[in-house]
């Protein structure tokens, strides 16, 4: 059985898992880190959103073998650390909005704000409408107008 | 406050002090008001004991103390409530922890609220659905902690030496009037009794309220935000490898045979591979090689329940089957509007798919999943696989949202007998592909109104409303509502029943009747935010509009004429006001506003849409844009609103469903199958559909009740979005969602296999 390495939440992990899986399924099933949420398994839902060297992206359409043994990946469970704090400013701002519904799409809404914010700064201006318009990840309870809130306040803190 | 101040000379309720190590108390769901001679009584079960009899459930029926909800104490000062209902992003646990902070004087992050187990002696009362839990549990959840405060008050008495009456209860904290002060952890063990003990207590006045009515964020935020909340698929059960199913082609097909079970076994990471009622299930390491056996497995299909069904086929079976209208031709002078509108499939399904885990062995089964019927679930499991329901234990865990979803067990029982057919534990699974073709949907159906009007007056209002049937089956009334559903005979009474008990015209509109028939029950159905409501009432509001422009008069003011209720009248009022009603607004722009009564509460809808061509054009790939509501100024009255703040969550998630069925949100059936197969398919509402502005106006309490609010905004913004597109367009929308007669606007993926491969190049779209 082939084994995986890359940086899992700072830490070096390996997995012994076939190359053809997506590392989605050996994040939850084999590493048992569990904050990224199957939703669709096809890159739609964006439910699963996590970072691949502080870029987001769906761990459902990537092989494991595509990912490098110096690749950092970060859950949702590894973002405060990313900041050195027990929260990242991210998450402060959706419980100060109370944003959460079921809370199931949650983690990667926020993994996706983060790198919405960090993605509309290195285009030369601060988030807004246009960029909210372009996030895909679904929310089925329907919170969207608060996560426009939260985003919106948490990227003054960051 | 004095424990005087608390009660005095008000209606007194009953509940109990169980045996208990520690301070543990209790309150009947249901009845629990005490009579004048309370103590003398004892209440009484809710339901006939012939039922328990029947359903062989209850070996403690003599208990008293069967059919209670109880909150303990611990010794760490917090206290402890096992709610018997599920959790689905509705907010229930966070209200609840609200009510037991309210009475009992604690602070809310002391409060622990878990979800019970299935507790089949609860009969009717664990049903979680018709938006009723605050609206069933407010008075017992409030008995049960004013009587642990009175416990807590009585043993710091015996402990100061000093009367009740002269101690305050505050913060988790009782103290006397010299100043002693004892925390609630420390007494509760002498607080606790021995024996079990009715008791009578009084419950706080509104108007000393210091939690109840105040917003309040969520009691699982932080688990939600950590990612640590943690849902059926998160658990850790031992043995409980990943599970999927190999399903059919067309609605509920059946296997025939299977060619290559053998091969599908030997392939990486498979453990098992069985056929059951539902299609082929496949065990392995990791969900992703499941999808890989799923894929890989060769199959022959027997027919479905809907085999070559379509839209057109299904609208042919509706329109035979409307019930006709009873009001004669009226005399001259009398005008008519009368119009049908079509109200296409749509998908109930939430983010987190239909799942389960469930690990059935030879004398027992344990089932984990978000159920919001977990007594019928337990029932019909048990049945299923031989068992004493007693032999079944059902844990609720939290639930990815439901949307009437997991009012059924689907998942559940599937799990169940995949378990036992592979004598292994499962964690089941659906593929987002299945979860929307084979998973319920919300039925099709048309609602048809005719009204007539003379001389400023409406003179009769008429609507006949025409349905794929819905499925009640989940146990809406559980044991006997389960029982009743099984007989053809009863079955369309039943629902006929429920329309008339959930259907209302708030308008004054003369001699009004609305009907409901029922064809068709070939599809796996359910309710969705709403069983009849949003398309019922989208269809009457419309009508008002044009009865509105009929009668040359402005539809907010025609509105407020012929509204029944002051608190309607009251919503519509503030969002005519606070959404400016009336502006002038560009040329394929406008507003549209509606009323919804339903469930002792109220919601006005005021909303503006663009349907410009350059909006309606706009590019978002992979995406369905069209016309955009720019606006939405919501106006609701619960009579109580617990927490304001979960309660203006529930309209947002409301408004952002009302839009999608109005606009986006349809399934379109074609030769036994539905099209849609992906959230890039099935349009519910994304970011690019959210209106940018959005105000909720939550109204100070009225009726000093609360009422539902889960599913109050959907049909109050579908109506209200239908009317401003009507408006916009200059053309009143017929058929829901308007998009559904527009060339797909996807390419459907195969039946065959049934579910796509998870893409490889995730990588190159990193952002």
């Amino acid at each position: 059985m082939p084994q995986h390495s890359f940086i899992l939440n700072g830490t070096q992990v390996t997995a012994e898992v076939d190359d053809d899986v997506r590392l989605l399924w050996v994040l939850r099933d084999v590493l048992g880190v569990t904050g990224p949420k199957y939703g669709c398994g096809l890159g739609v839902c964006q439910a699963c959103t996590s970072h691949i060297n502080g870029k987001a992206f769906n761990p459902c359409s990537v092989p494991v073998s595509a990912v490098q043994a110096t690749d950092e990946i970060t859950t949702i469970e590894g973002l405060p650390a990313t900041v050195g704090k027990d929260l990242h400013p991210m998450q402060e701002a959706w419980l100060t909005y109370d944003v959460a519904q079921c809370g199931y799409c949650q983690p990667g809404q926020i993994m996706a704000a983060v790198a919405k914010v960090r993605q509309a700064r290195a285009a030369g201006h601060e988030i807004g409408d246009a960029d909210f318009d372009e996030i895909r990840n679904i929310c089925r309870c329907g919170t969207y107008h608060r996560i426009r809130e939260a985003i919106t306040a948490a990227a003054k803190e960051f | 406050m004095g424990d005087q101040d608390h009660s005095l000379g008000r209606r007194r309720f009953l509940g109990y002090v169980l045996a208990a190590s520690t301070l543990t108390v209790a309150a009947q769901l249901g009845e629990v008001a005490a009579p004048e001679r309370a103590e003398a009584a004892i209440p009484s079960l809710p339901e006939p004991a012939e039922v328990y009899d029947l359903n062989d459930l209850l070996t403690d029926a003599a208990l008293p103390t069967a059919n209670l909800i109880s909150i303990q104490l611990n010794t760490d000062g917090t206290a402890s409530f096992a709610l018997p209902r599920a959790e689905v992003g509705q907010g229930v646990t966070t209200s609840s922890a609200m009510l037991i902070a309210e009475e009992l004087d604690l602070p809310l992050d002391r409060v622990r609220v878990t979800l019970a187990d299935a507790r089949p002696e609860l009969l009717f009362n664990q049903l979680t659905g018709g938006s009723n839990t605050t609206i069933s549990t407010y008075t017992p959840i409030r008995v049960a902690a004013a009587i642990a405060r009175q416990r807590l008050l009585q043993a710091a008495a015996a402990q100061l030496g000093v009367a009740v009456s002269t101690l305050t209860t505050s913060a988790g904290v009782v103290s006397s009037a010299s100043g002693a002060s004892i925390g609630y952890g420390a007494l509760a063990v002498a607080a606790a009794s021995q024996t079990t003990l009715l008791v009578s207590v009084g419950l706080k006045p509104a108007a000393q309220f210091s939690v109840i009515g105040t917003p309040q964020n969520r009691v699982d935020a932080l688990d939600a935000v950590t990612g640590r909340k943690q849902f059926a698929m998160d658990l850790s059960v031992p043995g409980a490898l990943p599970t999927m199913v190999c399903r059919p082609p067309t609605i509920n097909g059946t296997v025939r045979s299977v060619q290559n079970l053998a091969a599908v076994q030997a392939m990486p990471g498979i453990t098992d591979v069985v056929t059951v009622a539902t299609g082929v299930a496949v065990r392995g390491q990791t969900f992703g090689q499941c999808i890989d056996a799923v894929r890989a497995l060769q199959v022959t299909w027997g027919p479905g329940t809907a085999e070559g069904a379509s839209d057109a086929t299904v609208l042919q079976e509706l329109l035979a089957a409307e019930l006709p209208l009873v009001i004669p031709p009226l005399p001259l002078l009398t005008q008519e509007v009368d119009t049908r509108f079509t109200f296409h499939f749509a998908s109930n399904s939430a983010l987190e798919p239909n799942c389960a885990i469930a690990d059935v062995r030879a004398d027992r089964a344990e089932i984990w999943g978000a159920l919001k019927s977990p007594i019928v679930a337990q029932q019909t499991i048990a049945a299923a696989l031989g068992l004493l329901p007693t032999a079944v234990t059902v844990h609720v865990t939290q639930g990815g949202g439901s949307f009437g979803r997991k009012l059924f067990h689907d998942a559940a029982i599937e799990a169940a007998l995949i378990s036992r057919a592979m004598g292994k534990p499962v964690k089941l699974m659906w593929h987002r592909t299945d979860d929307f073709r084979q998973g319920r949907a919300h039925p099709m159906a048309t609602s048809r109104v005719r009204a007539t009007y003379s001389l400023g007056n409406v003179v009769s209002f008429e609507q006949r409303h025409t349905s794929v049937g819905t499925d009640f089956g989940h146990g809406l009334g559980e044991i006997i509502t389960s029982l009743v559903a099984k007989l053809p005979v009863a079955d369309l009474g039943f629902s006929e029943t429920m329309f008339e008990l959930t259907q209302q015209t708030p308008y004054e509109f003369g001699v009004t009747t609305q009907l409901l028939n029922e064809v068709d029950h070939g599809f796996n159905t359910g309710s969705m935010r709403g069983i009849y409501s949003p398309n019922v009432r989208c269809a009457q509001e419309l009508v008002v509009d044009q009865l509105a422009a009929a009668m040359g008069q402005d539809a907010y003011r025609f509105r407020r004429q012929f509204l029944k209720d002051d608190r309607a009248k009251a919503v519509l009022d503030q969002v005519a006001q606070a959404g400016d009603w009336g502006r002038t607004m560009p040329a394929g722009t406008a507003q549209g506003i509606a009323l919804h009564p339903e469930y002792h509460g109220f919601v006005a809808v005021l909303a503006e849409i663009d349907c410009t061509p350059a909006t309606v054009g706009r590019q978002v790939p992979d995406a369905w844009t069209g016309p955009r509501v720019t606006k939405v100024v919501c106006a609701v009255d619960v009579g109580l609103a617990v927490n304001p703040r979960g309660l203006e969550a529930q309209m947002m998630g409301g408004i952002m469903d009302g839009i999608a069925v109005a606009l986006t949100s349809g399934l379109h059936l074609e030769n036994g199958m539905f099209q849609e197969g992906s959230w890039d398919e099935y349009f519910y509402t994304r970011q690019w559909n959210t209106p940018p502005e959005l105000q909720i106006i939550v109204m100070p309490p009225t009726t000093g009740v609360p009422g539902g609010a889960g599913e109050l905004a959907v049909a109050g913004a579908m109506a209200a979005v239908a009317c401003a597109y009507g408006r916009a367009t200059g053309t009143m929308p017929t058929s829901f969602p308007i998009n559904h007669t527009a060339p797909l606007g996807f390419v459907p993926l195969p039946t065959e296999p049934p579910i796509p491969q998870s893409p490889t190049d995730g990588l190159s779209r990193a952002y």
